[in-house]
Order: C-alpha cells, then sequence, then structure tokens
C-alpha cells in the first residue's frame, strides 16, 4: 500500500508534456512583449539618429566655468542694496541675516523649499565686500549686514566685520580698500557711476540697462576701453545654457533663412509694473533726495519716485530699458544681430493709470535689412499670457526660453523628403533641448515639454541648480583674476543701450528713428 | 463546477488567462519602456501629485536618494510583476504586488472632484479611473489564479497538487 502511495506521489511529480505545454503556454507571448519593447525602442532610436545627423546637434551639455577662486580675495564695493542689490549680494554669496531666517522658515514649513540649502551649496567666490553705498539709511545698514554675514547664518550668528557705508558713491568708488564696484542704482545713475569707477581702474559690474541718455552710453564706453578695466552688463541670461544651444542651432542654419524674430514681455501684477512697496523707514530724513535727483530734473520730495522709480522717465528707461533689453541681448547673443537700422514704436498708458509716464503697453519693430530681418517687441504689463521667443525660419521654427523646443515647417525646402517620408512631422518638435536633461532627444513629449518650462526638470536630481545671476558674477570675477572678456562686455552693452534708446525715442518722438552705423548716431 | 476546488470551466480559464496576459503585456511594457530609456525618471509624475497624501510623493522626489530607489523598484517592479502575470509565475503574488504599486498610483492622482492633472493627459474621470479598474481586475485575479493551470506556477506548486 505504501509502496504504491510513492509511486503515485512520483507520478505526480513527474513532468508530463501536457505540462511542459500549459506551463509555458504564455512564454512566447512574453517573448513578443520584449522583443516588441526592443523593436519600438530601436525604431525611435533610429528615427531620432536619421534626425540628429540631419541637425548636426552637438551633444555637449554646457558646464560651469572650472573655479577660479584661488588667487588674490578681490574686493567689492556695493552701490545701492534694494531689490536688485540684495540679489547680486545672494549671487555673491552675502545675505542679510533676517532673509536667511525666512529661507530657513520657508525650509521648515515646506521641504521642498530649498532657497537656504541651494544658497549654501553656491560656490565662495573668494571675494569680500569691503564697502557699501546706499542712500537710504535702512538699505545701507541692512548692506553692511549682508556683507558681514560671512558664514552664511540667520539672526544671531557669527558676524564678521562690518564694512564701511559711505554716504556717497564717489567716496565708495575712491576708497582704496575697494577693487571693482558693482552698480545696482536706478537707471540715471548707471553712467556717471561707470564713467567714474573706470576713470580711477576700478572694475564694474553695471546692471541693465547700459545707459539713461544716448550721450552718456559713448562715454561710458570709451572711459571703459580706454582704463582697461573689466565691464560687464547685468544680462544674467547670457549664462542661460539654452541659449547656447540656439545659438549652435542658428549657425547650423537649422532654421533656414529668419526673416522675423518676435520676443515679448508679459507680467499682469503690481510688482511686475514697478509698483513696488514702500519701506516704512523711508522719510525725507532717511533719504538723501539731493543724490537720487542727480542728474535728473529736480523734483520735490517722493517716496514714490524713490522706490518706483521705473514709473518716470526721469530716473528711468521704461519697457525699452527695463524689459525689452534682456530679450534683445538674449536674441544678440545667439543672432549676433548688432544695432538695427531701424525702430519705431507704438504704445501708452492703457492700465496703470498712476501718474506714471513710462508707457505699460509698447510694440517696437526693428529693422535689420542687412540681414534680411525684422524683430518685433511686444509688451504689456496687464496680461500675464505667457509668449516665449519665437525665431521663425523657412524650414523650421523655434521657440526659446529656458528650454528650446525646434518644430519644421511644413512649407520647409531643406526637409521636404523627409517631411513626405514622414520621418519629420511639422507638428513634434524635431528638436528638444532641456538643460540638465542626460539625453538630448528628437522625439520627446508635450508632457516633457510643459514641465520643463516650469523648471521642474532640472532642478533635482543628481545635477545642481544654478543661479545664473551668480554665474554672470562668477564669470566677471573670473575675467578680472585671469584678465578675460565677460560675455556681456561693453561692446555687448552698447548695441544693447543704443537698440533700447532706440525703441523710447520712437516712441517718445512717435516716429521711426534709424541709425546710422557709420557715425554711430540716432537720427531722429 | 467547482470554485472552490479552482475547477475552472473552459470558458472561465480562458478568459481568465486572457485578462492575466493583457494586465501582463502592459506592467511588463510599462516597466520595459523605463528600463530601457536612461533618461526615465518618476519625478514628473510624483511632483505632479495631488490630493492628501500629496506632501508624501513630492518629498520622494525632493530626495535623489529616495528617488532613484524609487524609480529602480518602479521600473523593475513593473517588469517582474508583468513577467509572473504573463508567464504564470507566483502569479497570486504578483497580483497582491501590482494591486500595492496601483494603490500607490492611484493615491498619488486620485481622481476627486477639483483636482485636474497634467499626467495622465487622456481621459475624465470621477473617483473611478484605469488605474482603480487595473487594481480591481488585479483583485480579481488574486482570488482566481489561474497560473497552476496555464503557467508556470504548474511546475512551481506542483508538489503541493
Amino acid at each position: 500500500m505504501d509502496e504504491k502511495k510513492k509511486q503515485n506521489k512520483n507520478k505526480d511529480k513527474k513532468i508530463t508534456r501536457r505540462d511542459v505545454i500549459k506551463g509555458l503556454a504564455t512564454l512566447p507571448i512574453a517573448g513578443a512583449v520584449v522583443y516588441g519593447a526592443y523593436k519600438k525602442r530601436h525604431y525611435e532610436k533610429a528615427l531620432n539618429r536619421t534626425i540628429a545627423d540631419e541637425l548636426g546637434m552637438s551633444h555637449i551639455q554646457p558646464e560651469v566655468a572650472p573655479v577660479k577662486s584661488g588667487g588674490k580675495e578681490i574686493r567689492i564695493g556695493l552701490i545701492g542694496f534694494g531689490i536688485r542689490g540684495k540679489q547680486l549680494a545672494k549671487g555673491l554669496g552675502f545675505v542679510h541675516p533676517a532673509e536667511i531666517d525666512e529661507w530657513l522658515a520657508g525650509t521648515q514649513a515646506n521641504k521642498n523649499d530649498t532657497r537656504y540649502s541651494d544658497f549654501l551649496a553656491q560656490e565662495d567666490l573668494n571675494i569680500k565686500i569691503t564697502a557699501v553705498c546706499d542712500i537710504f539709511d535702512t538699505y545701507g545698514q541692512m548692506a553692511r549686514e549682508a556683507a558681514a554675514n560671512v558664514h552664511r547664518q540667520g539672526t544671531g550668528g557669527k558676524l564678521e566685520e562690518l564694512p564701511e557705508r559711505y554716504l556717497n558713491y564717489r567716496e565708495l568708488i575712491a576708497s582704496p580698500d575697494v577693487d571693482a564696484v558693482i552698480i545696482a542704482t536706478p537707471d540715471h545713475w548707471h553712467g556717471p557711476m561707470t564713467i567714474e569707477a573706470a576713470r580711477v581702474g576700478k572694475h564694474i559690474y553695471c546692471e541693465k540697462p547700459m545707459s539713461w541718455s544716448v550721450e552718456e552710453t559713448y562715454e561710458m564706453r570709451k572711459e571703459v576701453k580706454g582704463n582697461n578695466v573689466v565691464f560687464q552688463l547685468g544680462h544674467q541670461g547670457r549664462q542661460t545654457d539654452a541659449y547656447g544651444k540656439a545659438r549652435e542651432a542658428l549657425e547650423k542654419e537649422i532654421l533656414g533663412p529668419v526673416n522675423l524674430v518676435e520676443v515679448t514681455t508679459n507680467r499682469n501684477d503690481p510688482n511686475g509694473a514697478w509698483v513696488y512697496p514702500i519701506h516704512e523707514d523711508a522719510n525725507r530724513n532717511t533719504i538723501d533726495w539731493e543724490q537720487f535727483i542727480g542728474q535728473a530734473p529736480w523734483h520735490e520730495f517722493s517716496l514714490e519716485r524713490f522706490f518706483r522709480w521705473r514709473c518716470w522717465w526721469d530716473y528711468s528707461t521704461g519697457l525699452s530699458g527695463d524689459l525689452l533689453t534682456h530679450e534683445y541681448d538674449a536674441v544678440n547673443q545667439i543672432m549676433r544681430i548688432g544695432i538695427p537700422k531701424s525702430a519705431m514704436s507704438t504704445g501708452g498708458i492703457y492700465f496703470y493709470k498712476d501718474g506714471r509716464t513710462v508707457p505699460d503697453v509698447l510694440t517696437t519693430v526693428f529693422e535689420f535689412p542687412d540681414k534680411d530681418l525684422s524683430m518685433v517687441y511686444s509688451a504689456t504689463l496687464s496680461s500675464q499670457m505667457s509668449r516665449g521667443k519665437r525665431i521663425m525660419g523657412h524650414d523650421a521654427y523655434m521657440e526659446l526660453g529656458n528650454t528650446i523646443t525646434i518644430y519644421p515647417d511644413p512649407g520647409s525646402t531643406r526637409y521636404a523628403d523627409k517631411i513626405g517620408k514622414n520621418i519629420l512631422k511639422p507638428d513634434v518638435p524635431m528638436y528638444s533641448y532641456f538643460p540638465g536633461k542626460k539625453d538630448v532627444d528628437a522625439v520627446t513629449s508635450a508632457t516633457e515639454l510643459y514641465f520643463a518650462d516650469r523648471g521642474l526638470l532640472y532642478t533635482y536630481r543628481g545635477g545642481k541648480r544654478m543661479d545664473t545671476t551668480h554665474l554672470h558674477l562668477k564669470e566677471w570675477i573670473d575675467c578680472i583674476r585671469s584678465g578675460g572678456t565677460p560675455s556681456c562686455d561693453v561692446d555687448q552693452a552698447f548695441e544693447e543701450a543704443m537698440t533700447a534708446h532706440m525703441g523710447t525715442l520712437s516712441y517718445l518722438h512717435k516716429k521711426q528713428v534709424r541709425w546710422n552705423a557709420e557715425k554711430e548716431t540716432i537720427l531722429i | 463546477m467547482n470554485l472552490k476546488n479552482k475547477n475552472y470551466s473552459g470558458n472561465q480559464l480562458v478568459w481568465l488567462v486572457i485578462l492575466r496576459i493583457a494586465i501582463g503585456w502592459h506592467f511588463l511594457y510599462e516597466g520595459l519602456v523605463k528600463v530601457l530609456d536612461p533618461g526615465w525618471s518618476s519625478i514628473g509624475y510624483l511632483l505632479d501629485s495631488q490630493g492628501f497624501l500629496s506632501s508624501f510623493f513630492h518629498s520622494m522626489a525632493a530626495n535623489p536618494e529616495v528617488l532613484s530607489t524609487v524609480d529602480f523598484l518602479n521600473q523593475w517592479g513593473l517588469v517582474l510583476i508583468g513577467l509572473g502575470l504573463m508567464l504564470g509565475a507566483l502569479t497570486r503574488w504578483a497580483a497582491y504586488a501590482g494591486m500595492l504599486l496601483m494603490a500607490f498610483y492611484y493615491v498619488s492622482h486620485p481622481p476627486f472632484i477639483g483636482i485636474t492633472y497634467i499626467l495622465p493627459t487622456e481621459g475624465n474621470y470621477l473617483l473611478v479611473d484605469k488605474v482603480l479598474i487595473e487594481f480591481c481586475a488585479l483583485g480579481v485575479l488574486s482570488i482566481f489564479p489561474t497560473g497552476r493551470y496555464v503557467g508556470l506556477d504548474r511546475f512551481l506548486f506542483k508538489r503541493k497538487q
């Protein structure tokens, strides 16, 4: 009996032909999935390769320039500690303890708030802020405390010796403790300060726009060049790596002939329209009003004018100088368009009827006949509808922001064959570039684009998040140490300034203005 | 027909196996796509999370080490669950694991009133979405396993039979 049981058990254990067929029946289907996945992947890769070969784009990702922070410590004088001055100081590695408190609280409330850890990770540039100047007492004191916060700590942390606060910028520039100055003042002070600093051989980082008036622009360039100082204009977009890729695409003529470029500004909040908050400590006694006025026409003391100076031509350059310049400089960086032959602006004060003199809606058309190119700038401060930079070529169209997307044009000559064979599809990008992503591929999804536009793709993984302002300052400091030329040097700045002035002058004179390239003058 | 003894009728067995293969195919392919794409990451999906557990999923995305673990578990989990269902190997465990994964997907992107997502972009749902249906289907497969009839479980569980 036991023997029989055993035999039965053995029989059960025995694998029959039926077992094998039923047991492995689904194996071929699993094989089909794996084979199918491989085929599909292979097809996409081959397609990518075909397009990539056709375009000839490199797969090089820009890297942060090697650290040059060795050598002599550079002593910086900071002029202006308003909104932008604070951001620049942060880019240099100096933040007021109270702001760090805010970041720390932010991190506690929300783990995704990485402002403080990002700041700690920011490279030490081996510099020292030895002098500060702000004509508003509260900002002046804050600038000192920020400059002394070498250890990047919150309130109660260790501060190094507070630098001297100068009441007049001239004394700061003249100080033997200052090697280089950062100018983050209202526009009407950029010229006089740059000229004075260059004359005494101090290196200059000047916020954009380069100048407030046409006349001072020539002298600024002359003094910067004549005195051999390192000048960098504050267009931090020069560090946006997508622009480098865009330039490569243009150089490789992927877009074909480009006849129209459209750049835009869309903002829709008081802050974006320069209606900045007025500090509670501000009054006639805490602000040096006479120094604020400078070369501007005299006006009675006004807190609005002091804090919201961008709203008046007396101190500002309006949309043209403040926001067009960023767009223009990006296009000039990518396409080397130079100063336009003519400019024609229209617009008005249509939304912010708050006493300002600069328009809140502006459209300017710049002509570059030598390059067979028109550039349209259109701006509004009362709609946030997002429009990127659009570079329109006969063969393809490029949308540019922090990312690049290139679509083939249905009427393209160069890609007609590939479009016919369905290798390229007009509604599918033929090239996309997302900074920080490992792979640069030609076939991509709308979702990826959505995330990239919001800066989500290159924030967390592996790669570091870099602040473009920091990189732009770093480039300037590296050039001071090693004697190179910064990317937004005085020649680039000159082109930026003249282009912006042409836009403004056309608006003010209600007529087209022209550029005389030989004499380097604007003809109204 | 005696379901208690898992003696399915011919038609029942055919459809249960088809369902198992279909879900297995879906998992396996989703997994392979991710494994084969070196640039793939779950970061976008995690950051898109909304609803009552969104902060948990966001924190996964924020931490690079956690993120790479999540990526690894997700892509290989999909592959192994897919293979399990497809080949009928450890079928019941594959179904449970698949349900767990679906539950994560569901709570990270609950289709509640007033919530809209970037991902996925297809379809409109109210409480019941495709993830939930796949979860339910896996529930069915875990109760009616077929690996011992058609699949490798025939060998794996031979002794017990």
